[in-house]
């Protein structure tokens, strides 16, 4: 008899709520690890690294204002992605959509540039919204209508949305006083976010990210809007058996995530940067994905892990500071949390079942009792 | 063939055995035995263990207690492949069936060792002639009618010489003709020896086909019986262990204007392999039951999503409820003038399965039942309304909070079919009412559609299931090919007539003669 063993994987039934919630989890625990060994084999002292990455970026008052600083515009952008993601409604191009807004936002501060007024900064996020807005109504109209792939065009789109702040900032917006660098005039007093914190860069986008959050899980939770979003993502039949316009929700997303981004592209020109520059984002668009399905795709959840993420920001910097690690070292962290919670959540969905596979007739073998 | 020097000893024999899963016992020390050549029938409601039972023997499930003999000797089937190798074959309920592939393919890939296809071509068509199951090898199995689909399931179990051969639920996609022609395949099959297990709840196919019947109630084995000398009557009071209700119907005002008017419903399908809707008239009068016989796949999902409002018409007044064009508003707005909708697949298209049935209550009833505060959901109101159906249709759940896809199929279907009624609607539209609920539920299911109609209420009744048309319709047509056959009284129709209509000659032409050569090859 021979004793053969094979694994087998099977769906689960039943997906465990605390597997749903554990897996997060168990994503950074692996990152860590596998974190420390990367540090281990470059010759860095991993102990150490780990510590001015994920320790020592939280010790500091400043510390975590920066942290709050970094993110405001992932929570912000993983809420209003979340919520596409919810409907099967791929919108991979925040980063886009974040420069539009940034653009948008950035071109009513220096219009009313010698002006000063408490209705510049309400007007800039009002034009960041639209602009985010208008910008990923290309990829809602492309699939609404031609049936196109958002997540092709959208992604596309972050690369135009680029080069044409590039050209801006080159061009027709450049600072006439600034020595022909690449950057725009810096905003006047009454188009830069209020500093919550005398000392830090804690700017008023940061409570209102917060605020957007628990406004997305309202949303989501309580309302006919959220239900409907969750329906179509879940059984696109049903949601057309009860009535529910396709066409309509996959507009209202994208409005959502883009106008979220948007709002977020203004909120960073107008707090941390002040002006317009070539690059006014360290990839937040692109890094919102991961913050939103690390949180679950849940409004609230995107709060701790859009400050999980923004940790990798800080903590990349200040590894790079202390220890001398690369710069990479941020990108190759995120790259390695959206693995393990991809990973671990194969585990969610399906089990590994031992069993032994040994065909065999018992008649012979056991007499009957 | 053994048979002779086991005389005596059945084919197959399950002794005592016990299949648990969480929180139901399956199958509670289950006996019965099957003798070479038997037709026996597995008879017994949707949740009696008749699958369980056996996807056992198949190999698919192994039994926590008891054993199989097989020819007398105690075997563990580990796996199909196993039961396969011992000659056990099985047709399933739901084909397994690639449609852009050939005939041939098809059964290839369902087989241990198809070898080379030249010769297995050869003896598809050698046994689908022996067992007249006119098959052609090369067509496409998205051109052939679900009855040729079947046969190649059964063509595919015959080439590996099986001794006994599985039948689950066999007929309930087949017409009439269809199900006489595969009778025939049977008795020929009994007669050379091979056993059959025949699961059904037909009680009418079991007494013409079947020599022995064993009966399942619950998981246990409640009787044995002869079917022939048995009633149909007698057969399902031993199923069900009650008396059966039979349907009142209180004598409904059918008379006034046309409650749901269709007028030349003309629709392509959405799907490739699709049905276009053709031209499809008739009208329903409030307090009428409109039953819509035909096979599965003739258009019956184009038109119900036609009627639903999820697909609109060309114009607005193709579609009429009261009167009131609506053609061309979509399933919100139909709903709110007074059609509910039951469609024939639950999971994804009348329910979320990943959803509570809470939830599940908003996704149609929100429409209707005052469940919405401006944008909000009254989960209080939600929450009553889901309990509601629960309690009225007898809905087993753990609670309202569990999700629809936790539910058995029946149990959905229930609720599915209560949602709608309990929201008065003035046309109802039921697919399938009663598809995978078991003899007590499809009775209550019945009667709340036949007291809908009482109280005024347009009904409509696309079924697969004849009898059951039959028995609640006012009147009722036939879809085939998406065309709508013009209406007749119920009372008066033939089978026979409607038998006809339902299949036409369409699948029951024989395949189409090889060309010479190839014949020559075969001899």
């Amino acid at each position: 008899m021979s004793l053969s063993t094979s694994f087998k994987i099977e769906p689960r039934r039943e997906i465990p709520r605390s597997l749903l919630y554990a897996t997060p989890l168990l994503a950074v625990v692996l990152t860590v690890v596998a974190g420390f060994f990367i540090f281990l084999f470059m010759g860095y002292d991993p102990f150490l690294s780990l510590y001015h990455f994920f320790v020592s970026p939280l010790l500091t008052f400043y510390g975590l204002s920066e942290l709050m600083v970094k993110a405001a515009p992932l929570i912000m952008i993983g809420v209003g992605l979340a919520i596409g993601f919810r409907a099967n409604v791929w919108n991979i191009g925040a980063e886009g959509q974040l420069t539009l807004g940034a653009i948008t936002g950035g071109v009513v501060a220096l219009a009313f540039w010698n002006q000063e007024g408490i209705w510049i900064l309400p007007l800039m996020c009002i034009a960041g919204i639209l602009g985010g807005m208008a910008y990923a109504a290309i990829p809602a109209f492309l699939k609404t209508h031609l049936n196109v792939n958002e997540i092709l065009t959208s992604l596309m789109l972050t690369y135009v949305a680029t080069l044409f702040l590039s050209t801006l900032v080159y061009g027709p917006l450049k600072d006439p006083m600034g020595f022909n660098f690449p950057q725009s005039r810096m905003f006047g007093d009454s188009a830069l976010l209020p500093i919550l914190l005398e000392g830090t860069r804690m700017h008023l986008g940061t409570v209102l990210a917060l605020l957007i959050a628990v406004a997305g899980w309202v949303l989501m939770t309580f309302t006919i809007v959220g239900f409907q979003i969750r329906v179509l993502g879940q059984a696109p039949a049903a949601a057309r058996f009860a009535g529910f316009s396709r066409t309509k929700l996959i507009w209202l997303c994208l409005m959502i995530s883009g106008g979220l981004a948007g709002l977020a592209g203004t909120f960073e020109v107008s707090g941390p940067i002040g002006q317009l520059i070539p690059v006014i984002t360290p990839g937040y668009g692109f890094t919102a994905i991961i913050v939103a399905f690390l949180g679950r795709l849940h409004p609230l959840g995107i709060i701790l892990s859009g400050l999980l993420m923004a940790l990798s920001y800080i903590g990349g910097e200040n590894a790079q500071v202390e220890v001398g690690l690369p710069q990479a070292v941020t990108g190759v962290f995120q790259g390695l949390l959206l693995f393990f919670l991809l990973a671990s959540d194969f585990l969610v969905r399906y089990r590994i079942r031992r069993r032994a596979a040994v065909p065999q007739a018992v008649g012979a073998a056991q007499p009957a009792e | 063939m053994t048979a002779e020097a086991n005389a005596g000893v059945p084919r197959l024999e399950v002794r005592g055995v016990t299949k648990r899963f969480p929180g139901v016992l399956a199958n509670d020390h289950v006996n019965f035995a099957v003798d070479p050549g038997e037709v026996h029938a597995l008879l017994g409601e949707n949740g009696a263990g008749k699958s369980t039972l056996v996807k056992m023997i198949y190999g698919v499930l192994h039994p926590d207690e008891g054993r199989l003999l097989w020819n007398g000797e105690a075997m563990d089937i580990t796996d199909p492949h196993a039961a396969r190798a011992l000659g056990i074959g099985m047709v399933f309920q739901h084909f397994s069936l690639f449609e852009a592939m050939t005939v041939l393919e098809n059964i290839a890939l369902g087989m241990d060792e198809p070898g080379d296809m030249a010769s297995l071509s050869r003896r598809v068509v050698e046994v689908s002639q022996a067992y007249g199951l006119p098959l052609d090898p090369d067509r496409n199995v998205y051109t052939l009618s679900v009855g040729e689909r079947q046969r190649i399931e059964i063509v595919r179990c015959l080439l590996q010489n099986p001794k006994l051969l599985i039948m689950d639920e066999p007929t309930s996609v087949l017409t009439p003709q269809e199900v006489e022609r595969l009778f025939e395949t049977l008795r020929k099959l009994s007669a050379e020896g091979v056993s059959i297990l025949y699961i059904s709840h037909k009680l009418d196919e079991i007494k013409a086909l079947c020599d022995r019947a064993t009966i399942l109630r619950g998981g246990r084995v409640v009787g044995e019986c002869d079917p022939s000398v048995e009633t149909a009557k007698s057969m399902a009071q031993m199923m069900i262990g009650e008396e059966l209700k039979s349907v009142t119907r209180r004598s409904a005002g059918t008379h006034g204007e046309a409650r749901l008017a269709v007028e030349g419903l003309t629709m392509p399908s959405e799907e490739i392999h699709g049905i276009d809707l053709k031209n499809v008239s008739f009208s329903v009068k409030a307090g009428e039951v409109f039953g819509i016989a035909g096979v599965a796949g003739n258009g019956q999902n184009e038109l119900l999503l036609g009627l639903s409002g999820e697909r609109l018409a060309h114009h607005d007044t193709i579609v009429r409820i009261d009167g009131e064009p609506v053609g061309r508003r979509d399933a919100g707005a139909r709903r709110r003038l007074g059609i509910c909708v039951v469609p024939e697949e639950r999971n994804g298209h009348g329910a979320v399965p990943g959803m509570s049935l809470v939830e599940n209550g908003v996704l149609s009833g929100h429409h209707r039942m005052d469940l919405l505060s401006n944008v909000f959901i009254r989960f209080g109101a939600a929450a009553r309304f889901a309990s509601e159906i629960v309690e009225a249709f007898d809905v087993r759940t753990p609670g309202i909070a569990a999700s629809a896809g936790s539910l058995s199929g029946g149990n959905l279907q229930k609720f599915i079919v209560g949602r709608e009624i309990l929201q008065k609607p003035k046309v109802l539209i039921v697919s399938q009412p009663t598809w995978g609920v078991d003899a007590g539920a499809a009775a209550t299911i019945h009667q709340a559609l036949a007291d809908l109609a009482a109280e005024g209420v347009a009904v409509v009744v696309v079924s697969q299931d004849l009898d059951e048309l039959l028995a609640i319709s006012d009147r009722l047509a036939v879809i085939n090919v998406g065309v709508l056959s013009s209406a007749m009284v119920t009372k008066e129709a033939s089978v026979e007539e409607i038998g006809l209509l339902m299949g036409g000659v369409h699948g029951l032409e024989p395949a189409p003669e090889r060309a010479p050569e190839e014949a020559a090859n075969v001899a």
